[in-house]
Order: structure tokens, then C-alpha cells, then sequence
């Protein structure tokens, strides 16, 4: 069996262009709260949720839109539910962040961490109920710092259940660098509990793809969770808004804001030795240095452009294949949108 | 005098407090950016992110404090104190009365709290009633600049554990981080003297568990806290035009709760309406009844509050939370016998 890239890269657009759609509409200020995007994620989520079956169940975080558009939620039922409309997937009430879909087993929550004793259970039932099925958790690299998430590890490992660990590995816990919040390795981490562990390049879909068959594999034959590490960029910060992203983009007008109180409690009297005071101050400049460097490093690190350049060599049916995802999800777009 | 916002307030007498006592540290998820001018002034020792571990970093405070320092853990949003809960239900809350009075917990937990931008049930509760129903931890909810700053220093100087809440329409960098993102086209309904508003050069802290009789009325007390605060003085505005007298009360901390002044408050009028954006079943509101019976007052009692899992969208928000609409109708409903 190999990966059916054509397939893959066609939800990967999908989700890409109903994301960039919902970024405008946010910023047109018809969503209300945070946004969280999983642009940058969605060759790890394209190649876990394709082989996921009938009876598998889905454990989400904040960042629940793209699995689910994969899955097969209508994307309509999903931007209505974002315009808080009562005929949206959770009728207005639950929003980005709590995207429930029962027929799909899916269940997302905004507290980090939360998915993976989620999965847990939904292995559980599956052990019981629906033998051979599994369930996939997905999460963020600073949920891996949770004591829930720690203590799922290790009750799956314990009891052999059939999950899949997704571990979408983006370097940054909201603004906290994962070097300044991680201790050790990651996937050594999992192994310590007994996991099977396996560290991917996210962006590589084929190599996801791969990983996540052999990992579902074990599950459904009932040998164990997989514990898959996957890296990826977050090409929209850790939500729409981000002062980081957006300080790194506009550094003047971004630094103006927030200078002159930080120039002053450089120099208020008490506080921290000026030495430790300016070693604050550079690393915050740093966060945005950074920001900046991730930025620029962006493009060639999108899932969606280096799937895309493993289809070049078709590019008749390249474009009918994105003339026909952009069409769709601008109907769906209008579709959302002109209904009151 | 001068004029801060809310979220200025804390920080200068957070920062206060700071230069005059070493012992005081901030923890929490990405202090070093959303408390950037703490950090810069106080230095990475004093100020610490830390990783997305509240069970963990809560739990350590606690000890911490045990230890002779004066933590103030930030855990973000109140829903997510959740996940720290038994640090301060089994721990925070009980060391002092399981060491017979000999060990005190200095520990300040600050939090956003509250609705009213559409961010979803598991982002904007209040859970203040939740909390306060431990014995051994004292929950503040301020409503203005000034009190924010008062109380966050009597907090500082209080050696209990004092879990200390901000409103995201009060607290202007929350609203901004979680509501707005930058965005010119929302809109919030924002207390205007909640958000803003005059405070003293130096503070001075306020005692925990005083009231504030905001408005003296004589048909109706109005008792509430936090946001729900501003919405009382306009609707007791409102009642006014229409020859009702409405006294307001801000307890302006859930534990300890400020009995006396709202007694006396309810005896002189025989009517209550409690306004509370937190829960209604088993809470504030109805610890509020409770003190008006035990003290013997036969009064009339009603509340608005929230009674449901706060939605997403904001039309279907704006009809549970309370509200000037809301609490106008109750007030008059009250009124009629």
C-alpha cells in the first residue's frame, strides 16, 4: 500500500482554502473570540485521518477544523457554526474550540492536554464494543507537558488500548519557546512508558502516511498505542491575532506599542540589577526575532508546498484538481454567508 | 490621583509590592510576554513562564509558598484552574487548619474570568461561587481600577491563599489576546468606569471581604460583583427615571463575604435582587438568601445570573448573562407586591 497523494493533497487544499476563507471572515469581525487555525498541520492530519475507518473515534484539540473537514464534516456545518448560527454543526454553541461530531466519534476540547484521555476512553469503548477499531488523539507539543496527557500515555500503554497519539510538534507554547518548556526528548518520553514511538517529519505526507499505517496497524491488530511526533510550522501563529506574528511581520508599529513601558521599567528604581534587566528585555526581542526567522522559513516549510511540487508533473489535472477544491469552498463560502 | 486602566492598576501594585518585598515571584504560562514590563523590571528569577503544567506549577506554588515566598501564579483563564484543582481544594485551602494554625499559605492565584466576547463555555465562566465554597481560600472579584489595585495589594499582604479574578471586559489586554486579536471591526459592551478610571499614586490595600455601597437606595438592594456590578448602576439609573430607589452593593470579594453590609442593606429596604454572572444553582445568590434568612429579615429575593453553559455565539450570550434588560425586569417584578 502506498499513499494516494493526489487524494491527500486534495483535502489538504480543502482545508487550507476554508481556512484562509475563515481568516477573512474573522478579521471581518462575523467570528467572534479566538481562532485557531491548523494551517501548517494539515499533512499530518490528511494522513492519519484518511486511514482512519467507520468506528474510529477522533480526540481533538483547539485546533479541530481540518480533521474534521477531513473526516467528512460538510464545511458548510462548520462555517455556520463559527458564524454562531443555530443551524451550525453544534448549533452556535459550542464554536472553533468545541466541535463535537457523534456520528464521526469526534470530540474536541480547548484544554490542553485534554485529548489524550479522551482517546483513551474512546479506545476503551472500541476494545469493548467495536473490536479492531482505535482512536486517534491530536495535540500540540505543549500538551505534552500536561499531567493528563502523561497519565494517558501511560493507562494506554498499561491496558494495550488501540490509540494513536498525535504529537503536531510546532516549537512554540503560544508564546514560550518548546526549548525553554521541554525537558528531553519527546518520543523518549513515550517510549519510557512503553509506547511505540516514531518521530516524522510533518511536512513529508507520504513519510505521516506511512508512520500513521504501520501505528494503526498495531492498534487494530491489538498490539498497543503508537506514540507519532510529528513537526510542522504554524504558519498562523498560535491563533489570529498573534502579537508575535504580528510584531514580527510590522516590528516598528509592533515595538512602538509596547516600548516606552518596557523602557521604563528598565530603569525604575528597585527591581532586578540592570545587567538581569537587559537580559530580559533581549529576550523578548528575540521571541520576535525569532517569529521573524520562522516567518521567512515558512513558505519552504509549507505541507502544502512540498506536496503540491510531488504533483507537478500532472499539471492538467493539478489545476482542474484546485480549480474544482477553490470552486467548492467558495460556494460554500457564499452559501454560509448570505443566509442571515 | 491619576488615571489607569484595569489592567494598569494590577500591575502597578503588583509592581509595588514587588520592589518591597523579594519574596514575591510571578508563575505562570507566558508571563514574560503578557506581563513583559514585570519581567523587564524584576528580571527572570523573580518572573517565570513556565511550561503548560497548571497541576504542576500550581502545586509546586503552593509549597512555594510554604517555603517562605509569595508566589502569584497566573493560570490564565479560571476554566483552566480546572486542571490545577487539587493544589488548591486538597492543598492550598487545607494546610493552615491541618497544621493546627502553624502554616500559612501565601499564594496569590490570578485569573481572567468572565463572558460577554464569544469565546465558548470552556473560556469565559466565572466558577467564583465554585471556589469560594472551600473553606480556606479567598476569592476577590474587583470592578474597578481602584479596587483592582487596592485589593491586588491587600492580596500581596494577605497570608492566605487569595485567588484573585479580572474580568476580560475590565481587564484590557485579555479582551485584546482572546476576544479582538487586533480586530477594529468587534465590539464589546465594556464598562466604561470598570475598564478605566482614577487611582491613587501609591497604593494603599483595602481590606478583603469589605463591600462597597455604591449607590443608597431605598426599595431595592441590588447585591452583585464584577461586571455584573456596572450593569446594576445602569439599570438602578434606569429604575430611577421610573421612581424606583435602588441601592447597589459590590462585595467586591465572593470569600470572605461582607454579611454586615449587605444585612443591613436588605433590612432597611426588604428587597433583594442579586446579580450574578456566575452560575445560579448552588452559589453566590443563593449564599446570599441564606444570610438574609439566618439573620431573621423577612424580605422579598429574586437573581439574575447565569443558569446554563455560556454559549458561543454572542446573540445567544448576550440573552443568558445578565443584563441591564434582565435585571430591570426582575427589579420590577420584585417591586410589584
Amino acid at each position: 500500500m502506498v499513499a494516494d497523494v493526489w487524494r491527500l493533497y486534495e483535502l489538504m487544499l480543502r482545508s487550507r482554502s476554508f481556512e484562509t476563507a475563515v481568516k477573512h471572515i474573522w478579521e471581518d469581525g462575523l467570528i467572534s473570540g479566538e481562532m485557531h487555525l491548523g494551517t501548517g498541520e494539515e499533512a499530518i492530519c490528511a494522513a492519519i485521518v484518511t486511514q482512519m475507518q467507520p468506528g474510529d473515534a477522533l480526540a481533538l484539540d483547539h485546533r479541530g477544523t481540518p480533521p474534521l473537514l477531513m473526516r467528512g464534516v460538510d464545511p458548510l456545518l462548520l462555517l455556520r457554526e463559527f458564524l454562531g448560527k443555530p443551524d451550525g454543526l453544534c448549533s452556535g454553541v459550542g464554536g472553533h474550540m468545541h466541535l463535537f461530531s457523534p456520528e464521526n466519534l469526534a470530540a474536541s476540547s480547548g484544554i490542553v492536554g485534554a485529548s489524550a484521555p479522551a482517546a483513551v476512553g474512546f479506545a476503551l469503548a472500541a476494545e469493548m464494543l467495536r473490536p479492531g477499531k482505535l482512536a486517534v488523539a491530536f495535540f500540540g507539543e505543549g500538551a505534552t507537558n500536561q499531567g493528563m496527557l502523561l497519565e494517558a500515555l501511560n493507562l494506554a500503554a498499561a491496558w494495550k488500548l488501540p490509540v494513536l497519539f498525535v504529537c503536531k510538534d510546532n516549537r512554540w507554547e503560544i508564546t514560550t519557546p518548546a526549548a525553554a518548556a521541554i525537558s528531553g526528548q519527546l518520543s523518549q518520553r513515550a517510549r519510557g512508558f512503553g509506547l511505540q514511538a516514531v518521530d516524522v517529519d510533518g511536512t513529508d505526507v507520504e513519510a505521516v502516511w506511512e508512520a500513521a499505517r504501520e501505528a494503526m496497524q498495531r492498534a487494530r491488530q491489538g498490539k498497543g498505542p503508537t506514540f507519532l511526533h510529528a513537526s510542522c510550522p504554524h504558519l498562523d501563529g498560535h491563533f489570529l491575532g498573534d502579537q508575535l506574528i504580528h510584531t514580527a511581520r510590522h516590528p516598528i508599529r509592533g515595538m512602538l506599542r509596547i516600548a516606552w513601558p518596557i523602557l521604563r521599567s528598565l530603569f525604575r528604581f528597585k527591581g532586578a540589577p540592570l545587567a538581569q534587566r537587559i537580559h530580559a528585555l533581549i529576550s523578548i526581542l528575540q521571541l520576535s526575532a525569532n517569529t521573524r526567522a520562522d516567518l521567512s522559513r515558512m513558505v519552504s516549510a509549507d505541507p502544502l508546498v512540498r506536496t503540491r511540487s510531488l504533483l507537478l508533473h500532472d499539471p492538467i489535472r493539478l489545476e482542474a484538481l484546485e480549480t474544482r477544491v477553490g470552486d467548492e469552498i467558495q460556494q460554500v463560502i457564499r452559501a454560509a454567508t448570505s443566509v442571515v | 490621583m491619576r488615571q489607569t486602566t484595569f489592567a494598569e492598576a494590577i500591575e502597578s501594585a503588583i509592581a509595588q509590592a514587588m520592589a518591597a518585598d523579594s519574596r514575591i515571584i510571578i508563575l505562570g504560562e507566558d508571563v514574560h510576554t503578557i506581563r513583559r514590563n514585570l519581567f523587564v523590571r524584576f528580571g527572570s528569577q523573580r518572573v517565570r513562564a513556565t511550561p503548560i503544567s497548571e497541576g504542576a506549577f500550581v502545586g509546586a506554588a503552593v509549597a512555594a509558598a510554604m517555603g517562605g515566598l509569595h508566589p502569584v501564579v497566573e493560570v490564565m483563564l479560571v476554566d483552566f484552574i480546572g486542571v490545577a484543582m487539587d493544589a488548591l481544594l486538597n492543598h492550598a485551602a487545607k494546610v493552615q487548619a491541618f497544621s493546627g494554625g502553624k502554616w500559612q499559605v501565601p499564594l496569590v492565584i490570578r485569573a481572567a474570568c468572565g463572558s460577554g466576547y464569544g469565546d465558548g463555555g470552556q473560556h469565559e465562566q466565572s466558577l467564583w461561587g465554585w471556589l469560594a465554597h472551600i473553606p480556606g481560600l479567598n476569592i476577590v472579584v474587583p470592578s474597578t481600577p481602584a479596587d483592582a489595585g487596592r485589593l491586588m495589594l491587600a492580596a500581596l499582604l494577605c497570608k492566605e491563599p487569595v485567588i484573585f479574578l479580572e474580568h476580560k471586559l475590565l481587564a484590557d489586554y485579555w479582551l485584546e489576546f482572546l476576544g479582538s486579536g487586533g480586530r477594529k471591526t468587534v465590539s464589546y459592551d465594556i464598562p466604561a468606569a470598570g475598564a478605566r478610571g482614577p487611582v491613587p499614586l501609591k497604593w494603599q490595600p483595602i481590606p478583603l471581604g469589605k463591600a462597597s455601597v455604591c449607590r443608597q437606595g431605598a426599595d431595592l438592594t441590588l447585591v452583585s460583583i464584577g461586571v455584573s456590578l456596572h450593569r446594576c448602576l445602569e439599570a438602578a439609573s434606569l429604575l430611577e427615571q421610573r421612581g424606583i430607589s435602588c441601592g447597589v452593593i459590590d462585595l467586591r470579594s465572593v470569600s470572605p463575604l461582607d454579611v454586615e453590609t449587605v444585612v443591613q442593606a436588605v433590612a432597611k429596604t426588604g428587597r433583594m435582587l442579586v446579580v450574578d454572572e456566575d452560575y445560579q444553582a448552588f452559589g453566590l445568590s443563593g449564599e446570599l438568601a441564606a444570610i438574609i434568612l439566618e439573620a431573621g429579615i423577612p424580605a422579598r429575593y429574586s437573581r439574575v445570573c447565569t443558569q446554563e453553559t455560556i454559549p458561543y455565539a454572542r446573540h445567544l450570550e448576550d440573552l443568558i448573562l445578565p443584563n441591564t434588560a434582565r435585571i430591570v425586569d426582575a427589579a420590577s417584578r420584585l417591586l410589584i407586591t
